[in-house]
């Protein structure tokens, strides 16, 4: 029904002339993202992020309307749940050693509120 | 120099218990053997040599006294996904370059507890993303039996020390093919087992829909070794699955004689070199050899693994890689001017080139609008992949196929273009879309590179993937060939 050749050839067609996501869009996720992009960077992501969700785009071709989507690979596992005790120490001086700014037990950020 | 690296892990582990010699002189000899190498092939991020060594005196100690695990004194490394107490974890980035680990991941502790020995960190692509090892801060790992050439990825640091004989045997992670691709690559025995058999506790996360632990060693008894200790539910990850732990090592020798294998029909198809296509059929007539009966099967949604895995593994990315603040831990950019600056730059310095493309793909799949014709997309058509699986087992026992199209190929080959890259990964991200255990062990040569024989089970058939693996390298010896710079002692 699908064969790797398809993929490829969707894939071939796609590269000829993906469909372009342009500057402020790829300027916008990075945004989202919280990603610093140098402006060489947002040209190499428009190209291969457009290529990237044009080869996706094959999955249209799929009819999945009666199918349930499959969040996990073993189904049927529900969540496990523990009792409400406390179980973890209190560490925090051992964890905040991987910190780049502490003080008295705090992570230190530049103000957010004047 | 020693030739105790000639032994393999079980050999290794016997002769410990045999007293035949010491751990110490193990660690010695494999210690010289990383440094030896470590500037051909840059295999490891960090050697750890005086804690290996003390713990290599600990476990002479425990041999000595009659009360050592079953992997005592026995050299390991890890990869560098893992969370080493007190020992630097990088995940192949900038962003942990200075992450010093406050607690064991489940996989370290539990081999550690059945004395097994760290010799140091294994090279990587960064955060796992990657089919080549070339997206490493660290560096590109290279191919031992070809330097010229990549060892495969993402856990080619694991593949390459392995199969350069710098370690007997190292622990990987498998998200898309990041064990079985390397260990085809580098002609050695690469194992992952159905997702939630092993903890993913302290193992650095990348797609935890898809992410599982497993082994690289020089072969499939080597991997039931490891894995007997590595598997089992831990309350500290919320998808360990609670089952006992079958005795993979005893469960080896089954004999093979009506055992099903069906041939998966898509992945013979033009994609695939015909030489390596040779090397894989070659390796189906042993199986007939010893008994199997063999049939075609067709997975027909199988082609669709690799648009799926790129919807999905990205999205689970961009979702993970969101705790890289530059606050609690990681890079942390200079004189940031806000918050947001903070956040951004820290990130943006951070993380490298393929790291920044699948969060921002992930970002985007998730974001309003896209969300149901991306994601829940994928997820549909990873149901029918599933289904396609279950299918497939309802007839045959395991599926056997090439792990790879091609042998190992050029470093910067397939840099340039990302779903070139991608495409490598087209016969193993099935398994890990579906949760399937499924090995690569070596089956041949194809201008002396070596090729990958892929076999996949149903879920939790850990024990028979690894005794059908088993009973091939008992037939052959292509498991036991190694690169010429290891005859060589270069």
């Amino acid at each position: 029904m699908y064969d790797f050749a398809l993929v490829f050839s969707v894939l071939h067609t796609h590269c000829e002339a993906p469909m372009a996501l342009t500057r402020e869009q790829i300027a916008s996720i990075a945004v989202l993202a919280r990603l610093d992009l140098t402006s060489s960077e947002i040209p190499v992501y428009q190209h291969s992020l457009s290529s990237i969700l044009d080869f996706v785009g094959t999955l249209d071709a799929i009819d999945t309307a009666s199918v349930v989507p499959m969040a996990h690979p073993l189904p049927g596992l529900s969540q496990r749940l523990r009792p409400d005790v406390v179980t973890e120490t209190d560490r925090h001086e051992e964890y905040q050693q991987n910190a780049a700014q502490v003080a008295a037990g705090l992570y230190l950020v530049p103000k957010v509120i004047e | 120099m020693s030739d105790l690296h000639h032994n393999t892990l079980t050999q290794l582990a016997a002769g410990l218990r045999a007293r035949r010699f010491s751990s110490v002189e193990l660690v010695r000899a494999y210690i010289e053997r990383i440094d030896g190498y470590q500037g051909a092939l840059n295999a490891f991020i960090s050697v750890t040599r005086e804690q290996a060594l003390r713990d290599a005196e600990a476990a002479d100690r425990a041999l000595a006294a009659g009360t050592a695990g079953a992997l005592a004194g026995v050299p390991i490394a890890h990869k560098d996904i893992f969370c080493t107490q007190g020992v630097r974890t990088t995940c192949g980035s900038r962003m942990l370059d200075n992450f010093v680990s406050p607690y064991d991941a489940t996989v370290v502790a539990k081999l550690r507890a059945a004395g097994a020995v760290m010799l140091g960190k294994t090279n990587m692509d960064e955060f796992a993303m990657g089919s080549s090892n070339e997206t490493s801060y660290y560096g590109v790992v290279r191919n031992p039996w070809d330097p010229a050439l990549v060892p495969g990825g993402s856990s080619g640091g694991s593949a390459a020390a392995v199969a350069a004989r710098l370690v007997p045997g190292a622990t990987a992670t498998d998200t898309g093919g990041s064990i079985r691709q390397p260990a085809a690559l580098c002609g050695i025995t690469g194992f992952k087992p159905t997702y939630g058999r092993v903890s993913r506790y302290g193992m650095i996360a990348f797609a935890s829909s898809l992410d599982q632990a497993g082994t690289l060693t020089a072969s499939a008894a080597d991997a039931a070794l490891m894995l007997r200790e590595m598997a089992g539910f831990d309350p500290n990850d919320s998808t360990s699955v609670e089952r006992p732990v079958p005795d993979y090592v005893a469960a080896l020798e089954q004999p093979l004689a009506g055992l099903k294998v069906g041939l998966l029909k898509e992945f013979f198809d033009k994609g695939l070199d015909p030489q390596n296509e040779a090397r894989v059929r070659e390796a189906l007539r042993v199986y007939q050899g010893l008994g199997a009966q063999l049939s075609e099967v067709s997975l027909p949604h199988l082609p669709l693994s690799v648009p799926v895995y790129y919807v999905v593994a990205p999205a689970e990315c961009s979702s993970n890689l969101a705790r890289f603040d530059g606050v609690r831990f990681g890079h942390r950019c200079e004189n940031p001017k806000d918050l947001g600056d903070l956040y951004r730059r820290s990130r943006g310095e951070g993380f490298g080139a393929e790291v920044k493309r699948r969060i921002m793909t992930g970002t985007y799949v998730l974001s309003a609008g896209y969300y149901d014709a991306y994601y829940l997309k994928a997820q549909r058509v990873r149901q029918l992949i599933n289904a396609d699986f279950i299918r497939a087992f309802e007839q045959v026992d395991v599926l056997i196929g090439p792990t790879t199209p091609t042998p190992a190929f050029a470093l910067g080959a397939k840099t340039a273009d990302p779903i070139t890259m991608y495409l490598n990964d087209i016969y193993t991200i099935g398994a890990n879309l579906a949760g399937l255990p499924a090995v690569s062990v070596p089956c041949g040569f194809v201008n002396d590179l070596p090729v990958g024989l892929q076999i996949v089970g149903p879920h939790f058939s850990e024990a028979r993937v690894l005794a059908v693996a088993h009973a091939f390298q008992r037939a052959t010896d292509w498991h036991t060939r190694t690169p010429p710079l290891v005859e060589a002692g270069r």
